[in-house]
């Protein structure tokens, strides 16, 4: 029903989102105050939400949340290399150099939290960037296998070499003040990642990332070379992979080789999945659901990895596109009635 | 004067010889078709000129400059632009968020600053002058949703955007109907007229023979022809190419 009559007085659907979205997008014509909740709502309810389970809850779910944001940075920097036509399986391995680099950092030299962490987070992407640098004429799937094996390799190169404090890894490491910093801390981090990425992706130079995903021929035919940017992109994403590193090593105290463990390749590339891809908040929600779900099957013990198979596959078939896209697309058709002058 | 200079290209593929031998030289400002059976390695000798195969032999030399050896993106920072046959535009972004790209290219931004903002009207000029209807809706869809004529248009588009010297065209009427081909004829003119080079690969014979200054004739790779449009049409060995009987 379009139209309806109340008391002499004709009335029709018409979409909140009207022209707001292509407003917002580009040029910043928001007329109103309505307007701009509009566009702040859903941003700003997620941001309240995970706050008030943060500072609440007792300080076992403080942990999960911990848990929860690292997994979704993880994941937002798998969807930024994916727009940017980087395949990676490999998110441990950013995260285990970052791990490592913080605990060295931490061990060897001494040096303080509020250091390690951001040296950490620069030595980590440019570590990474530099081991990846000889691939990076490699394509989807081929790039892909390259970044699931090094941190398999590099794990193996520990474990031999003994280097890092090898099996054992590097334990008594300085941890935060106190939790309430760390939790604040790690959702800062994570909110800045995930909005400062989707303003990056949007610049005239963000679009650049997103064309070598789209054709990354004719992005060279127009004369941009991809292998500078796609270099560019990988020392962004793994940074963002190396501060979570960096952040659970001090978070745990401990640095060893089950940072390069396959659950952080996964588990970004899965909440990517039922997420939503190519948004950047989408594998943010779906971590958002995935981790702590696999918190709440845990009292099924072993029986906790069919549950959670069994929810992913729901997911995926039922909302191929994605829970992200299904939700934005579902918040733009929202409709209200208006007077027919 | 001789913007181009193609001198003895050379490439077989695991045996089989998709260019043999090609010389050929492009005086500046003129229009230069390229034609041939289908597989007669018209693609392959784009594919080299501008840098995204590399022949086993030949040089070509662009302003005294030799260019084999350079990656793509540095023969499009040189001046030489390419579309595509298979059009290749960016599907996810409006159509002229994809003509930002190649404003955003080291030749671009050394002719001309901008900043935010600035390249959205840029693109949106030159889309203007390859038919994009500038007051409607067209230039702000999504390239996904765009008919195939719109799409050859932003391949001619990318080119402008990058303002190359030369525009090597591959196919771009290919897919196209007698109409959209007769509005986009125009358009090559003027830029002929702007002083561009222009090397288009063709199929559609009568509709280059019109426009072309010269006209080279590839089969199996070797050059055969190379001539005014008048005497490629009288030429015998031309037309047992193109009707198939062996030479």
């Amino acid at each position: 029903m379009k139209e309806r009559v109340i008391d002499g007085q004709n009335y029709r659907k018409e979409r909140i989102a009207r022209c707001i979205k292509a407003r917002s997008d580009d040029i910043y014509a928001l007329t109103s105050q309505k307007e701009m909740w509009y566009l702040l709502f859903p941003r700003i309810v997620p941001i309240v939400g995970i706050a008030i389970v943060a500072y609440l809850l007792p300080i076992y779910w403080k942990k999960v949340i911990l848990t929860t944001c690292i997994f979704a940075m993880l994941a937002v920097s798998w969807d930024f290399l994916s727009s940017c036509g980087m395949l990676s399986l490999g998110q441990a391995l950013f995260f285990g150099i970052g791990s490592f680099a913080a605990g060295g950092f931490n061990h060897y030299l001494h040096l303080p939290v509020y250091l390690t962490i951001p040296l950490a987070t620069v030595t980590g992407g440019l570590i990474s960037t530099m081991i990846l640098l000889p691939v990076i004429r490699l394509r989807g799937i081929y790039f892909a296998m390259v970044t699931l094996i090094l941190p398999l390799m590099l794990m193996r190169l520990i474990e031999a070499t003994k280097l890092l404090g090898g099996t054992e890894g590097l334990t008594g490491l300085s941890p935060f003040p106190n939790e309430w910093v760390e939790v604040t801390l790690i959702m800062a981090a994570m909110w800045a990642a995930l909005f400062g990425l989707r303003r990056f992706i949007a610049s005239d130079y963000g679009l650049i990332f997103v064309s070598i995903r789209d054709n990354d021929r004719a992005t060279m035919a127009s004369g941009i070379n991809i292998y500078a940017f796609k270099a560019q992109a990988l020392f962004i994403g793994s940074s963002v992979c190396a501060f979570c590193g960096a952040f659970m090593t001090h978070s745990y105290q401990f640095t060893g080789m089950p940072v390069f463990a396959m659950e952080f390749s996964i588990l970004p590339i899965a909440a990517a999945a039922i997420g939503g891809m190519n948004t950047l908040a989408g594998p943010l929600l779906g971590a958002m659901l995935l981790v702590p779900l696999s918190e709440l099957l845990r009292e099924f013990g072993t029986l906790r990895i069919v549950f959670y198979g069994a929810i992913l596959i729901i997911c995926v078939i039922g909302l191929p596109e994605g829970i992200f896209h299904y939700l934005s697309r579902k918040y733009n058709e929202m409709e209200r009635w208006v007077k027919i002058e | 004067m001789n913007i181009l200079e193609v001198k003895g290209i050379t490439k077989t593929f695991g045996g089989v010889s998709a260019v043999a031998d090609v010389s050929v030289n492009i005086e500046e400002n003129t229009l230069l078709g390229i034609i041939g059976p289908n597989g007669s390695g018209k693609t392959t000798f784009v594919n080299i000129i501008t840098g995204f195969v590399r022949p086993d032999k030949g040089s070509v030399v662009f302003k005294g400059k030799e260019m084999i050896g350079l990656p793509p993106y540095r023969v499009t920072n040189l001046g030489v632009g390419r579309a595509f046959q298979m059009v290749k535009p960016f599907f996810h972004l409006p159509a002229y968020k994809n003509i930002i790209v190649p404003l955003s290219s080291p030749r671009v931004r050394a002719s001309s600053g901008g900043g935010y903002g600035d390249k959205d009207a840029m693109s949106l000029d030159i889309l203007e002058e390859v038919g994009f209807e500038r007051d409607s809706s067209v230039p702000y869809k999504t390239a996904s949703v765009l008919p195939h004529g719109y799409l050859k248009r932003l391949e001619l588009a990318r080119l402008i955007a990058l303002k190359s010297e030369v525009f090597i065209l591959d196919e771009l009427f290919s897919g196209l109907s007698i109409a959209e081909v007769t509005s986009i004829t125009p358009i090559i003119e003027k830029l002929l007229l702007d002083g561009k080079t222009i090397i288009m690969v063709e199929h559609r014979l009568k509709e280059l023979f019109r426009i072309a200054d010269k006209v080279i004739v590839l089969n199996f790779g070797k050059k055969i022809k190379e001539g005014v449009p008048k005497e490629i049409l009288e030429d015998e060995e031309v037309k047992k190419a193109y009707l198939g009987v062996e030479v």
